[in-house]
């Protein structure tokens, strides 16, 4: 079999590669071959070298994710005092991760009944599409009523996005998707990957440390009409700023003006105010003007069930042939992705939303979760006061809701809090509150003065 | 890409479809973007069949995946005769989907364990899966791992595995062609489609024989680039069940090294095809101990009966373990934007079983009495036919290695078979063994043995 076309491997040899790794990559192969083929004789001596040496060697290490990255190094740090604000985690008062009794209640159910594993569907366990479409829209929504929500099990929300990003780029390759300035930054990603074009609207105004409508106004209008338009359904990441009910009603008539499509990321469904009902009012507010719209979930947070990656993605259409449509479609690219989603935490869900006993605990543990977090923006509020000699008004953290806070420190400033005081977050200034217990306010509150006033 | 199923609304026809409503409701352009846009919007009472233009009108109904799909229309059907040998889920004799027993032991100990929390996993997965799973397809002595030189990530089953490496190379590796064997799973050449390579066939499975056509293979790899890359089923080739022997497997590795062509190894059937977790690595195996570089995607979905849960893993074998390392931090940057991080439950299943050996000796129990009975099935299957006296050689049915046979019917024969026998299978001529049972043996041969004597 070792015929002489392979051996003599001169004009194809490995070496070709090896010798100049900086010139490969996807489009340098070809480019790289003619580089070296310059009627030069390749010996049986280079293949023995060049074998030794790796068809990777010109992958550069990539740099850690900016936010899980974050806890990578908090492990890392061996300081007593060290305080892990980076990933947006729920932990207890003694800051401890935390699995909510009902989640317990529910795998303990399945347990004893004793369900097989087989393959769920391309689009998820149907039990928890039913009860996840209600969840975020109402049982009684007309969208829900008249069956005009395609609905797909997704992995968590990361997945959910993913399934809607490259639904758009092959459904709406002209369009662009517009970005809160900040956001999420994983999102970007998301949409890079699925290459979709994106930009980003005016969102964070650093002077108020507060929302910039006018701005935000100003970059959704200017967009070419039909852009998809990235909202956070509830409790912004990183800022924790909400538009006001009056807010959302305008930028909801500016969507519909421009037949821009709503896109929501709702990751935070009832941890922002303690209120399922309430933190889904935006969303509901857009749905009942009988827009269509994409809406991203995730049970990461509000069930506390982050490693289980479960979540969807729903489409409301304007008609059910529309859904069906949609939904058959979606499938076509979650087959390539990963065949079917994770049945285990769709399971959960479908348990504890679908049975009154068990729903109704879960809006108590709910409560008490948000209820924590804004005990500890009050506490972290009155000692941030306290410190600060200068008077600065501190009371976004008041106002700022959900599990994070956007300090307004730079990024000078956050590598003080780490390189310093051991207090670990992301470099865009944002802090979990998820992660500070009332007993380490004061502590913070030291940090973040200090970080403030004596770096720039 | 199909693109039968694609159609591209563009803006103007959004544009388009808006001027008609404006028409239908009496409002000009001009003054519908002045007056409240609410006018054009279907009132939240009115029937799905409203005025307003959907986004979605351009979207066409995707086809059921032909392989799943096999179920849904076998759910369909009413027949008490009924026979589903579509999807490769394992079934017991009396036709019931299995939960291993040292499944449902390691999830005991899962859910009950009062210090297990549900955060989320590193991108990477969890790093004792990966390490086992490692060690299960390399071998625990493997020089390969022994030297660290191997980066393995834990992703969603074979799939999931499969959609990762693809995007890894055609994003790092010089060359993006991929070679899949020509017939080969029908979701192989989607995932790379969509992972960005190039996909190109070798000749695989001679019908003639029904065996493998290991000239035309050798022929096709020969004319391959150098460096391309190649898909080769680790055993239990799916769909036509035929793998070569261990002497070809040498050609093979021998032909590719001379060619410096990439294996990529697909692994979802080890330990259920023979019966023997290690025989059924081998393939894997001698080309990790010429010490060269290959990928191996790993799958738990059949041989541990985990397929709902997703579990699997990539690993990537390098020349050193410095690129090792820089391979898997890229690595994480095609999962973060993916789904960021992969699902908990499936992988402390499969990593409580295998790191305790008494519940991997289980294990191998199990999977031995799954692969005898698909033996056993094979032989009387064969036995069946044999009696019958159906026209043909139906010896490949008992030299077919795992859970598929490629029987060698065609489309007509099997639209026949479902239609006056109701049997379900995917309309190649593969069958699942793994849905077979000895009281259905009969039906299933008195179904060929009827489509091969009236339909040529």
């Amino acid at each position: 079999m070792a015929s002489s076309t392979m051996l003599s491997t001169g004009r194809y040899s490995p070496a070709a590669f090896m010798g100049n790794p900086k010139k490969l990559g996807p489009s340098a192969g070809r480019r790289g071959r003619d580089f070296f083929l310059k009627g030069k004789n390749f010996g049986r001596v280079r293949m023995t070298v060049a074998v030794n040496v790796s068809r990777f060697e010109g992958v550069s290490m990539a740099p850690p994710d900016p936010i899980l990255g974050v806890s990578e190094a908090f492990r890392a740090d061996t300081s007593d005092v060290k305080l892990n604000l980076g990933v947006g985690a729920y932990r207890t008062e003694e800051l401890q991760p935390y699995v909510l009794n009902v989640v317990k209640k529910a795998e303990n159910l399945m347990l004893e009944r004793g369900e097989n594993k087989e393959y769920l569907p391309i689009e998820g366990l149907a039990a928890f599409n039913k009860v996840t479409a209600e969840l975020l829209f109402g049982a009684d929504s007309p969208v829900i009523q008249q069956g005009r929500v395609a609905t797909v099990q997704s992995l968590s929300g990361t997945g959910s996005l993913r399934l809607a990003a490259a639904f758009i780029q092959r459904y709406f390759p002209d369009a662009k998707v517009l970005i809160s300035s900040p956001s999420w930054g994983n999102h970007k990603n998301i949409f890079n990957d699925a290459r979709v074009p994106w930009a980003e609207y005016r969102y964070y105004d650093p002077r108020t440390v507060g929302l910039d409508f006018e701005g935000m106004l100003e970059d959704i209008e200017a967009a070419q009409d039909g852009s998809f338009i990235l909202l956070h359904g509830c409790a912004h990441n990183p800022t924790g700023i909400d538009p006001t009910p009056e807010q959302w009603a305008k930028i909801a008539d500016l969507i519909e003006e421009k037949n821009h499509i709503p896109f929501f990321d709702v990751a935070y469904q009832g941890f922002a105010s303690g209120s399922l009902d309430a933190d889904a009012s935006s969303v509901r507010t857009f749905a009942s003007r009988g827009l269509e719209l994409f809406v991203a979930q995730s049970y990461s947070k509000n069930l506390g069930l982050y490693s289980e990656r479960i979540g969807a993605i729903n489409v409301v259409c304007s008609s059910p042939d529309a859904a069906a449509r949609v939904k058959s479609q979606l499938k076509r690219i979650a087959r390539p992705m990963y065949s079917n989603p994770p049945v285990h935490g769709a399971r959960i869900v479908a348990n504890v939303v679908g049975d009154p006993n068990l729903f109704n605990e879960w809006k108590q543990e709910m409560e008490l979760m948000a209820g924590r977090i804004k005990n500890v923006r009050k506490r972290l509020f009155d000692n941030l006061s306290e410190k600060d000699n200068n008077e600065k008004d501190w009371s976004f953290i008041l106002r700022q809701i959900g599990m994070f806070s956007y300090t307004g420190l730079n990024k000078a400033q956050s590598d003080n809090m780490t390189d310093k005081w051991h207090v670990y977050m992301t470099k865009d200034g944002r802090i979990s509150l998820a992660g500070l217990s009332l007993a380490k306010c004061e502590y913070l509150a030291q940090a973040i003065i200090d970080s403030f006033y004596k770096v720039s | 890409m199909e693109d039968a199923n694609v159609s591209h609304p563009l803006p103007s026809a959004n544009r388009r479809l808006s001027n008609l409503a404006h028409h239908l409701t009496g409002h000009s352009p001009a003054m519908a973007s002045e007056s409240h846009s609410s006018a054009l919007s279907p009132s939240p009472t009115a029937g799905s069949y409203g005025a307003a233009a959907s986004v979605f009108a351009g979207i066409l109904q995707a086809p059921e995946d032909p392989i799943l799909g096999v179920t849904v229309a076998y759910n369909k059907d009413p027949s008490p005769v009924k026979v589903n040998l579509g999807v490769g889920a394992y079934r017991t004799e009396e036709g019931k989907p299995l939960v291993l027993n040292v499944v449902r032991k390691a999830e005991q100990l899962l859910v009950n364990d009062p210090v297990r929390v549900k955060e989320y996993l590193p991108i990477t997965g969890l790093a004792d899966f990966n390490k086992l799973s490692a060690k299960l397809i390399f071998g625990a002595d493997s020089p390969a791992i022994r030297e660290n030189r191997v980066a393995t990530v834990q992703c969603l089953s074979g799939t999931g595995s499969l959609r990762v490496g693809g995007e890894f190379l055609a994003r790092h590796y010089h060359e993006r062609t991929i070679y899949i064997p020509q017939p080969t799973w029908g979701n192989h050449p989607k995932i790379f489609t969509l992972a960005g390579l190039a996909v190109k066939y070798y000749r695989y499975y001679d019908p003639a024989t029904r065996g493998l056509n290991f000239n035309g293979l050798l022929e096709d790899l020969s004319s391959a680039p150098t460096g391309a890359i190649v898909l080769l089923h680790a055993c239990a080739h799916n769909p036509t069940g035929v793998d070569p022997t261990l002497e070809q497997w040498e050609q093979i590795r021998l032909l590719m090294r001379s060619k410096e062509l990439l294996p990529f190894f697909d692994s979802a059937y080890q330990g259920f095809a023979s019966g023997s977790l290690d025989a059924d690595a081998q393939s894997v195996r001698i080309f990790v101990a010429d010490g060269g570089e290959c990928l191996a995607a790993q799958s738990y979905a059949k041989n541990m009966g985990l397929y709902g849960e997703r579990v699997g893993a990539l690993s990537i074998v390098c020349k050193s373990s410095d690129v090792a390392a820089r391979v898997e931090s890229q690595l994480k940057l095609v999962i973060r934007p993916m789904y960021s991080n992969p699902p908990i439950h499936g992988a402390s299943i499969v990593a409580t079983i295998l790191k305790n050996s008494e519940m991997y000796n289980e294990w191998t129990a199990e999977l031995k009495m799954m692969a005898d009975r698909i033996i056993s099935m094979r032989k009387q299957l064969f036995g069946a036919l044999h009696e019958r006296g159906t026209p043909g050689d139906w010896s490949h049915i008992i030299k077919q290695i795992g859970m598929f046979t490629f029987t060698g019917l065609n489309r007509e024969q099997v639209a026949f078979m479902t239609k006056e026998f109701h049997i379900y299978m995917t309309s190649d001529g593969r069958i699942s063994m793994a849905g077979l049972s000895s009281k259905t043996v009969p039906h299933l041969s008195d179904a060929i043995h009827a489509a091969v004597t009236r339909i040529n």
